[in-house]
């Protein structure tokens, strides 16, 4: 029989909190795994309290920065933290392959529900443990979320112009790297536990995981002991490369002029005014020198254009550009439309809007946009009963005893995020 | 060698890599986890071994520190895959791999015979996996890009830098290292499926998509609020509900540099102990002024006016800049303040953390008598950890190794190719 999605039959815990555990049990779950979210109403992720809501209205089950990092999963609400609701937990790791959480250090190991605990039930276990700085070492407990994680690991630092503070990373940068590095060893230990019997934990340390995106300004610091700071937007040899301003409010395009024959296509692409015969623009060494000058005539050229037209006049002419899009122009992106890359999907309380697609198309297993991100317990009734087995009385009485968690359990809070 | 790779969760498998800068971390990805990733370099040595920085700043293309940055557990040949014996030969490394890297323009391998279609002739379960700009089909498929171009289109450029000047990139390649981590995350998922029924595939990266997750809730607050966040350089724009957003300082500066501190109360979670511990620093020095007389446990950023929080930050920032970037840090490890110095490429590398966890590998290049301190494992395993197996190759340095003792080319025919320029 033919499989619909890669993953179909993967069975997935997520104990995740924020962005990165939830983030890698998505990718998953958009190739078939079977994800259950496991959440409580006492102490809810941050994110279903954070904005954006439907028409700025908060509400636990209206944020669309958590459905972000939520489709095509089961969600229920169980707090593990009570004798009964951890026992559950247990059954439904019995029931599953990977086990993902997100904590900081040492909460699970006060629940009963780490690593050394949970393989004692299920020795075959492949058990993800994700956190900013790793699970052991002296700043283990550090509080800090991908914001902060980004200025440690360096980026920040090497953001914006040189005669200035930091222009800024747009937000928790470092979240947006461990998820892709922790599905590999996810996929991998699946191989491994197949081929071998064993399964294994995995410490992530999102710190470390960002470090590897800088490591050739760490290598120049590690031997030549060069310290790489902000400068814009040049490039070590290319020239003209930057953003130049277009017609319209706060409109810019990206362009790259890489090597002398390019350089001439681009003199030809605006016209070879009088300044692109400058001798002092003729070579790459002689256009890096005065690239200050250089951007500025560039970007008078632009000024007079829309972005996409710059771009299909660069492009036509085989010049690397592309417009510096905005978060509405993604919608009406050609090619974003091309791939479908925004999958819409009907949410119970949101109603039809927007979600992610992967970074990447499988010719014969194609993803699929299953179902929104659940509702805090959603999925109780199908989750307890399906794949655990419980009677309508089992659950009665967890949710008399208050294990399986309602709106009644909310804590009373403002909204920041 | 294959066996001692039984301990690794990727050790029966083989890729070859064809891929430029586009795409050099993915193989490295999935040698450091044990797989056997040939990278196959035109010969003479791949173009990025001409990317800086070198060592010892010696631009030479067995020196680039980019290359063993990205190169770091594979095996090097040389092949000229446009030759008829390149061809020939690279189809025969086909049928023993798993798994193919290749970031040419599109429709490029198609012309050589060995896309998709003409690569499953010769072995049906290889999984192709292909890097482009914007993807193998679509009105960009054959628009040129670059780093730069992947972050503007994938919608982080706008996001990030200051208001009054142009929007700005990292000062170091970022989008073709997302892309060649999302490239990983696609093979393996092909990869887990082929395990699980025969069947290999092509997998289609765009470097566009894959920066794009950067954005965060970028899009989301616009599909929601029809808002577009504006790059603000040191200011987040903290979205409440019924009131204009609350304009946040997200960098402050300090004695010795900048430091990356978001403070709030209630609604936040340990942000009430955050900012106590950080009101409490400042009253030892005799600093905290009003500050002292806040409720932090009542405080609720959500109804704050801005003037009010105007304040209250000014009173933070004088504090601040007396202090040093450790010893902020050294206080927030220790009392839970949402903290981070901005720190340089020197202070990573100094880091205690990343010491203490044994983060960093030595890896001894004998050639260049020196042994250099790299990057480790994105994620450390209990059973089949991350590992060197090897440092960056020379070039070609294992074209005996597979043309000779593998392929069972005889020594005059790899002359012969060698001179042809084939190899």
């Amino acid at each position: 029989m033919k499989r619909k999605h890669a993953l179909d039959g993967v069975k997935i815990v997520d104990f995740g909190w924020i962005g990165v555990g939830p983030m890698t049990a998505r990718e998953l779950a958009w190739h078939g795994a079977t994800v259950v979210r496991v959440e409580t109403h006492r102490r809810p992720d941050p994110l279903r309290m954070g904005a954006p809501f439907r028409e700025g209205k908060p509400g636990i089950d209206r944020s669309a920065f958590f459905t972000l990092a939520n489709p095509n999963k089961y969600g229920i609400s169980l707090d593990i933290a009570m004798p009964k609701g951890k026992e559950i937990a247990q059954r439904l790791i019995q029931w599953a392959d990977i086990v993902a959480e997100g904590y900081v250090p040492g909460v699970m190991d006060k629940l009963g529900l780490d690593y050394e605990s949970v393989r004692k039930i299920k020795p075959d276990i492949i058990y993800l443990s994700t956190s900013q700085q790793g699970q052991t070492g002296p700043h283990a407990q550090f509080q800090g979320v991908g914001l902060q994680t980004t200025s440690l690991a360096g980026f920040t630092h090497l953001t914006g112009w040189p005669d200035r503070g930091t222009g800024g990373v747009w937000g928790a940068y470092t979240d947006f790297i461990a998820p892709w590095y922790i599905i590999v060893c996810l996929l991998g230990a699946l191989l491994y536990r197949k081929r071998t019997g064993k399964g294994l934990h995995l410490d992530n340390s999102q710190f470390e995981a960002a470090v590897t995106f800088l490591a050739p300004a760490i290598l120049d610091y590690n031997v030549n002991r060069r310290v790489w700071n902000r400068r814009g937007n040049q490039h070590p040899y290319a020239a003209p490369h930057g953003a130049f301003p277009c017609r319209g409010a706060d409109r810019w395009c990206a362009i790259a002029v890489f090597g002398d024959e390019k350089w001439r296509a681009f003199c030809d692409v605006i016209g070879n005014p009088e300044w692109t015969r400058d001798p002092r623009f003729a070579t790459i060494s002689g256009r890096k020198e005065n690239e200050e000058e250089l951007n500025r005539l560039v970007g008078e050229w632009t000024a007079d254009f829309a972005a996409e037209e710059v771009v299909a006049m660069m492009q036509t002419a085989g010049i690397s550009a592309g417009v510096v899009n905005k978060p509405s122009e993604l919608f009406e992106d050609p090619q974003l439309k091309h791939r479908q890359h925004f999958q819409f999907m009907e949410h119970p309380v949101i109603g039809r809007h927007a979600y992610h697609a992967p970074a990447y198309r499988l010719s014969a297993t194609p993803f699929e946009a299953r179902m929104a991100a659940p509702c805090l317990g959603q999925h109780n009734e199908y989750v307890f009963k399906k794949i655990l087995g419980m009677t309508d009385d089992e659950i009665a009485n967890l949710l008399a005893e208050r294990v399986i968690t309602t709106d009644a359990d909310l804590p009373e809070v403002g909204v920041v995020l | 060698m294959r066996e001692k790779r039984k301990e690794s969760l990727l050790g029966p498998y083989r890729v070859l890599d064809l891929t430029d800068e586009k795409g050099l971390l993915c193989g490295k990805i999935l040698g450091d986890l044990g797989a056997d990733v040939i990278k196959v370099e035109k010969p003479g040595g791949d173009a990025a071994r001409n990317i800086g920085p070198f060592y010892k700043d010696i631009p030479h293309p067995e020196k680039s520190l980019y290359w063993f940055a990205f190169n770091l557990n594979k095996r090097s040949i040389t092949l000229n895959i446009e030759a008829g014996d390149g061809r020939d030969i690279f189809r025969r490394l086909v049928r023993s791999a798993d798994i193919l890297l290749e970031s040419f323009p599109p429709g490029y391998l198609d012309t050589l015979g060995l896309g998709y279609e003409g690569l499953k002739q010769i072995n049906p379960k290889i999984i192709l996996t292909s890097i482009t700009p914007f993807g193998q089909t679509g009105p960009y498929a054959h628009y040129e890009g670059s780093d730069i171009v992947g972050w503007a289109t994938s919608g982080m450029m706008h996001l990030c830098g200051n208001p009054d000047r142009p929007p700005v990139q990292i000062t170091a390649q970022q989008a073709y290292c997302h892309t060649s981590a999302h490239a990983a995350v696609g093979t393996m998922i092909a990869l887990h499926h082929r395990e699980v029924s025969g069947e290999g595939q092509h997998v289609d990266v765009s470097i566009q998509e894959s920066t794009l997750p950067c954005i965060m809730h970028a899009a989301e607050v616009w599909d929601m609020m029809g808002f577009n966040i504006p790059r603000l350089g040191d200011i987040f724009p903290s979205s409440r509900a019924g009131l204009p957003p609350l304009f946040m300082r997200v960098h402050w500066p300090c004695k010795d540099g900048q430091v990356t501190w978001l403070f709030g109360g209630a609604a936040v979670a340990g942000a009430v102990a955050s900012t106590k511990a950080l009101v409490e620093m400042a009253n030892r020095y005799g600093m905290a002024m009003e500050l002292k007389d806040y409720d932090w446990t009542t405080f609720d950023a959500s109804t704050l006016p801005q003037e009010e929080y105007d304040r209250i930050a000014a009173i933070f920032t004088q504090f601040l800049e007396t202090r040093t970037k450790a010893e902020l840090y050294k206080e927030a490890v220790e009392k839970g303040i949402f903290l981070s110095p901005l720190n340089t490429a020197k202070e990573v590398s100094e880091n205690d953390q990343l010491a203490a966890r044994g983060f960093w590998e030595k890896v001894e290049h004998p050639e260049l008598g020196d042994a250099i301190t790299y990057p480790g494992a994105f994620v450390k395993l209990s059973q089949a950890p991350w590992k060197v197996w090897r440092r960056p190759p020379r070039i070609g340095e294992h074209n005996e190794e597979i043309y000779v003792k593998e392929l069972g080319l005889s020594r005059e025919k790899v002359l012969l190719l060698k001179q042809a320029g084939v190899i």
